[in-house]
């Protein structure tokens, strides 16, 4: 050895992985393409401009507040760009250019940076900047919504399957299955007096069991798998949102725990509580309730968050299922048709308990 | 084949292909050979030569200070030149004994049992004591205070460890090949010391060579048997192998002996055969000099004390510069500050790394992203530990597993965060430790 030579003194192990924190998020955001592609196939180009909008917007924010805070500006490693995308998928195609600029903002400002940055805030950042955006400018947030390219937003394309005679479709059962998210139709139709009503208008048939029928046909199911419908950004294809989770199980990115669980639960309880009054329900509802709305979205990407959610295994179990029994409460109870983000932020802040709760017994430890 | 594991653990690049294929060579004599006091787990050897005294190799020049402490031997035959303290592979200066040698290589008579098998297990154990024999896997635990478990904890199973899941090292797999029959003669010494009915021997799948030989020589002997394990570190961690072999779980806190079982890594089974038919003390062990920079990666048989400068020069030096030198493997070896060691009777292995290879990344923030959670094979939440010891919480990082923690460094070699997870636990362990003692 040349004496000259300088060793490097450090702790072991002196191998790592070579995963690091930047890999973690960019891969994250890979993972989103396949939506963002899809979502801008179905919406238009304006999907993939209110999306790198919201990303952009937030990484800028985020470099702004590291500057005044006078600290390394870190956001090159991409977790900056992930929430502002992942605030961009929360709002609809439609919606003004402001509105993910403002929500971003708000996304890093006050869920994140407040806080101290990355790993240290308590909840989900992006789906706090769209809490913030629904009980700001709710018009904003749920009107105007673009429809999907060649279909219904409802995902009920079918309408003679609904009423052999179109003329028997009243103009509030029409406005029902042509306007509308397709948990928007579900939600509705838990109003028994509005089935009532529809029902009385279309001279006594089960125009409201029919409608409720169709969403879990072959048909719409199709729809929101692919993403023909109408939706937030980040609501549009199961398939497209799949792909993108399959990609971060594989990379041993996200861990199969809270979505199992959430989708799990989600998937039981539909099927056990899913159906409406006076028509009862359909096998197939369960999968209409996991394909639709922010649940794959929610499930694979916002749900497995790392910062906001549990890290003990059981944590992480009980974390999915309190998502899913939250989720299925206000979808089937509570005043909005979606409920996968109000769901996550409340288990967000139920998570440090959560973790002490489930602290897991070290190897060879007995039951005293 | 059914390959049995443990739970949680990591999947390093194994790094084997170096040195792997180099059959033992034996190390011509050193120049000098600095023997290490402290070379085990317990109470430093004391000295029982001076300074100009003349040794022959074989002879004892240090010896045990209590029941749990070591015999030492002079490993070449020479001069007692220094004691002093040299820097210990651990990277730390200890006192230790230089001994020049002579080059005439004098040994001390060694004996021939032919009939080591029928020796009585009392004669053994002295003989292993005699030996200075002690774990040669890493922790040095002295073996005759191991093989001498108390008397309401009756051990069934004996199980060799030639696991070595360290990426790079190959030293237990050139002796596994090499000296398969000595081993199971050990192996076999080793139950009856302690009276064991059955004796295992855990090969990873990474070495099927090693697997078919032992297979094959075991094949008539009914109470031996072969245990295939899949690849995963830290399977040659002694509570982790317990369970992958037998399916027990050491108790937390508790010793394998609680549970009937007794471990003994490979190559110390090879020094007990030796010290029972021989009378042969442990001087000299097999040790891989590897990595992608050393010219021609070897796994010699060098005398204990051996600098890893003369051994990194028998293997035909380096052909970049040095970025860090570990004496073990880099899961859990020591980064030394140069090449001016010795090995000891604990040394399995010196890697060396070139300087992109020993460049490490910033920390970070905890993401909680519970990596190390998910891997820990002793389920414990090294994130959680580490943050509370940085915090000065030992409650919390007590309840959260700090002193379960065998510090194999899983959690730091996923840590997307580059925490040094395993340096903050070891500070954990320490700043514990004094709160005890002022307790």
């Amino acid at each position: 050895m040349n004496s000259q030579d300088r060793l490097i003194v450090s702790p072991a192990p002196h191998v790592h992985d070579k995963t690091t924190v930047k890999n973690v998020m960019w891969n994250v955001v890979l993972a989103l393409v396949p939506a963002l592609l899809f979502a801008t196939y179905y919406w238009g180009v304006r999907a993939l401009l209110l999306s790198l909008t919201g990303a952009v917007a937030a990484v800028v924010c985020e470099a702004l507040i590291q500057k005044l805070r006078k600290v390394p500006v870190t956001v090159h490693d991409g977790s900056a760009f992930l929430t502002g995308l992942l605030l961009a998928f929360n709002i609809h195609a439609g919606a003004p250019i402001w509105l993910p600029i403002v929500g971003a903002f708000f996304a890093i400002g006050v869920g994140k940076q407040v806080f101290g940055g990355l790993g240290n805030n308590p909840v989900n950042p992006a789906l706090l900047g769209r809490a913030f955006l629904l009980a700001s400018w709710p018009t904003q947030m749920t009107a105007g919504w673009v429809a999907a390219k060649d279909s219904a937003m409802s995902g009920i394309n079918n309408l003679s399957r609904i009423a052999t005679n179109l003329e028997q479709l009243s103009p509030k059962a029409y406005e029902l299955v042509t306007s509308a998210t397709p948990l928007k139709v579900a939600q509705t139709l838990r109003d028994s007096s509005f089935v009532a009503d529809i029902n009385a208008q279309a001279g006594g048939i089960d125009l409201g069991g029919r409608i409720f029928g169709s969403l879990t046909e072959m048909e719409t199911l199709k729809s929101l798998f692919w993403g023909n419908i109408g939706g937030c950004i980040g609501e549009v294809s199961a398939f497209a949102l799949l792909l993108g989770a399959a990609y971060l199980l594989y990379k041993n990115i996200i861990e199969w725990r809270i979505p199992l669980y959430y989708i799990g639960t989600v998937f039981v309880l539909t099927f056990i509580f899913g159906g409406i009054p006076g028509s009862g329900t359909s096998v197939m509802l369960p999968f209409f309730h996991i394909f639709s709305g922010g649940l794959m979205l929610g499930a694979f990407f916002m749900a497995t968050d790392y910062t906001t959610t549990p890290i003990t295994k059981r944590g992480r179990i009980i974390f999915g299922i309190g998502c899913g029994l939250l989720t299925v409460m206000i979808r089937f109870v509570g005043g909005y048709p979606e409920g996968v983000s109000y769901s996550i932020l409340f288990m967000n802040v139920m998570t440090p308990l959560i973790d002490m709760m489930t602290l897991p017994k070290a190897f060879g430890k007995v039951k005293k | 084949m059914q390959l049995k594991t443990f739970p949680g653990g990591i999947h390093p690049h194994d790094e084997k292909h170096y040195s792997k294929a180099a059959a033992i060579s034996k190390f011509p004599t050193p120049n000098r050979v600095i023997i290490h006091l402290s070379q085990h787990i317990g109470a430093p050897s004391t000295p029982i030569v001076a300074v100009g005294d003349t040794v022959l190799k074989g002879q004892p020049i240090a010896e045990p200070s209590g029941f749990v402490s070591l015999t030492q031997h002079a490993s070449i035959s020479g001069k007692v030149s220094k004691i002093a303290k040299f820097m210990h592979p651990n990277g730390a200066m200890s006192m230790a004994i230089e001994i020049t040698s002579d080059g005439l290589e004098q040994m001390v008579e060694l004996s021939n049992d032919e009939n080591f098998m029928e020796l009585d297990a009392e004669i053994l154990k002295e003989r292993i004591a005699a030996a200075g024999i002690c774990g040669m896997g890493g922790a040095g635990f002295p073996t005759h205070v191991k093989l001498s478990p108390p008397a309401d904890k009756p051990i069934d199973v004996v199980v060799l460890n030639g696991v070595e899941c360290e990426p790079y090292l190959t030293s237990d797999h050139r002796l596994m090949l090499e000296r398969a029959e000595d081993i199971l003669h050990g192996l076999k010494l080793i139950m009856k010391v302690v009276g064991a009915k059955k004796g295992m021997i855990g090969i990873e799948a990474n070495k099927p060579d090693a697997i078919l030989l032992m297979e094959k020589l075991c094949a008539k002997e009914k109470n031996l048997e072969v245990v295939a394990l899949k690849m995963q570190y830290p399977q040659g961690a002694e509570k982790q192998l317990i369970f992958a072999a037998t399916g027990r779980k050491v108790p937390a806190g508790g010793l394998p002996m609680a549970i009937g079982v007794v471990v003994q890594n490979v190559g110390t089974s090879v020094a007990i055969y030796e010290a029972a038919r021989y009378r042969k003390p442990l001087i000299d062990r097999v040790i891989s000099i590897t990595g992608s920079i050393v010219k021609s990666p070897q796994n010699f048989l060098a005398p204990i004390g051996t600098l890893y400068s003369e051994l990194v020069e028998a293997s035909g030096g380096t052909t970049a510069a040095i970025g860090k030198a570990i004496s073990g493997g880099p899961m859990m070896g020591f980064a030394l500050p140069s090449l001016d060691a010795a090995m000891t009777k604990g040394s399995s292995g010196l890697v060396l790394f070139n300087q992109k290879e020993a460049r490490s990344m910033a920390e970070h923030t905890c993401l909680r992203c519970a990596r190390c959670v998910d891997i820990c094979p002793m389920n414990l939440m090294p994130s959680i530990i580490a943050n509370a010891v940085k915090y000065n919480d030992l409650d919390m990082a007590v309840k959260t597993g700090l002193n379960d923690c065998i510090k194999c460094g899983s959690c730091a070699f996923v840590c997307p965060a580059q925490i040094r997870l395993v340096q903050w636990i070891d500070t954990g362990k320490l700043r514990y430790a004094e709160a005890q003692r002022k307790k």
